[in-house]
């Protein structure tokens, strides 16, 4: 067979772009979504801090706002394009290798499981420089490790913008350990999702 | 205990009839940890009538977590959250009905354990003991790759009685095994399969 050759990684499309927030991200989540086109191919990963032992009602909310098919996975789930997952709550939600999800009841990170930090590290691990990782508003400072690990590991990162944030406690704490993040407001970063080609590779490989 | 009422209510409403109609029951529940899931199904069966004749085999790899489910003594700060789960689940009574509250802490009756065998076995690589009715097995396959899931299903369906009954947790699925078609779908919503 002739070999072929693969493009750098950040000329490829991303495997998954990843999305955490707590308090006031619903309404981020939900522009988004409802921004993308119904031939949106990337697999996009939704973790909002939801109250314990009751089902997510996220499906519900944001599924009318969104073109694309939405569910909460079940473990060992291939990730598929042109589908948008929302972390179950009370469960941490990590990426195998394939990629596809594996779900945990291990101890809250945090205080929250899913924690995004265990979302966003897993990715980092397996996805390495083919993912994406969003941080929006939220009232806690989970997410910020995970957001590192996915800029170390060379993926993209963006951060909403802690003045156009509901919550700014959230951006500000991935803020301080992704510096080099790109900052957006709510609209600016559901046209950066659709617009990899001028995602910026973060840290020493910004271009 | 009663994590996710909803699938109990499923076996006391949909698998507890069929389980009716066998002389004497066994069970298992592999990966019993601290034996929340082993007084909470214990609780249902007695309340079904089913539990005088029933063994539980309550399994886990860890001695430690064996000694705990023996015991059967939880903090009593979770004793709020396992009574609601309980009432949700169809509980027949109170849960209150099942343990005495003394030093922060819940003791459950040791007569819901009478018939359950607390033993060591490993699903990676031990193998199938006896024959089942019911298995649950819920959130331990969670935490296996591919490979050893499909051995731990293996040994489900090789330990499970024709028409028998296995339980899984709510975000595990028996879709992306390679042994899908030896299981129906029987409660759908609640990952409950029966053997074919």
């Amino acid at each position: 067979m002739m070999a072929t050759l693969t493009p750098p990684a950040e000329h490829q499309a991303p495997a998954a772009i990843l999305v955490g927030g707590s308090a006031g991200a619903i309404e981020v989540v939900a522009l988004l979504l409802g921004a993308l086109p119904v031939d949106f191919a990337t697999p996009i990963v939704v973790l909002v801090h939801l109250p314990r032992n009751r089902p997510s009602a996220l499906a519900a909310a944001l599924g009318g706002k969104c073109k694309l098919a939405l569910r909460e996975p079940l473990d060992k789930e291939p990730l598929a394009p042109s589908t948008v997952y929302l972390a179950p709550s009370n469960y941490h939600l990590l990426i195998d290798p394939g990629p596809s999800f594996a779900l945990s009841v291990d101890e809250p990170v945090n205080f929250s499981r899913p924690s995004i930090d265990v979302l966003f590290q897993s990715a980092a691990d397996v996805l390495g420089p083919r993912c994406a990782g969003i941080i929006v508003s939220g009232a806690n400072p989970d997410g910020a490790r995970g957001l590192q690990a996915i800029q170390v590991a060379g993926g993209r990162v963006a951060i909403q913008d802690p003045d156009d944030a509901a919550q700014a406690a959230m951006p500000e704490a991935a803020l301080a350990l992704c510096p080099n993040a790109q900052v957006l407001s709510a609209e600016e970063i559901s046209q950066w999702v659709q617009q990899p080609c001028t995602w910026q590779t973060s840290g020493k490989g910004a271009r | 205990m009663f994590r996710d009422p909803s699938f109990y209510r499923a076996l006391r409403e949909k698998v507890v009839p069929y389980l009716r109609t066998y002389p004497s029951l066994k069970v298992w529940i592999p990966g019993c940890a601290t034996g929340e899931e082993v007084y909470s199904l214990a609780i249902l069966l007695r309340e079904e009538g089913l539990l005088d004749h029933t063994l539980i085999y309550a399994t886990d790899i860890y001695p430690e977590a064996l000694r705990k489910a023996e015991a059967g003594i939880y903090q009593l700060e979770r004793i709020a959250d396992f009574s609601k789960a309980y009432c949700e689940a169809g509980g027949r009574a109170s849960l209150s009905d099942y343990y005495t509250a003394g030093y922060n802490a819940a003791v459950f009756d040791k007569s819901l354990r009478a018939g359950v065998l607390f033993s060591d076995h490993s699903l990676a690589t031990d193998s199938v003991f006896a024959e089942v009715q019911l298995i649950t097995c819920r959130n331990v396959l969670i935490y296996f790759d591919r490979v050893l899931q499909d051995r731990a299903v293996s040994l489900f369906r090789d330990s499970l009685c024709r028409k028998g009954f296995l339980g899984l947790g709510a975000k595990e699925t028996l879709t992306f095994s390679i042994h899908a078609a030896e299981f129906a779908e029987f409660v759908r919503d609640e990952k409950i399969y029966q053997r074919r």
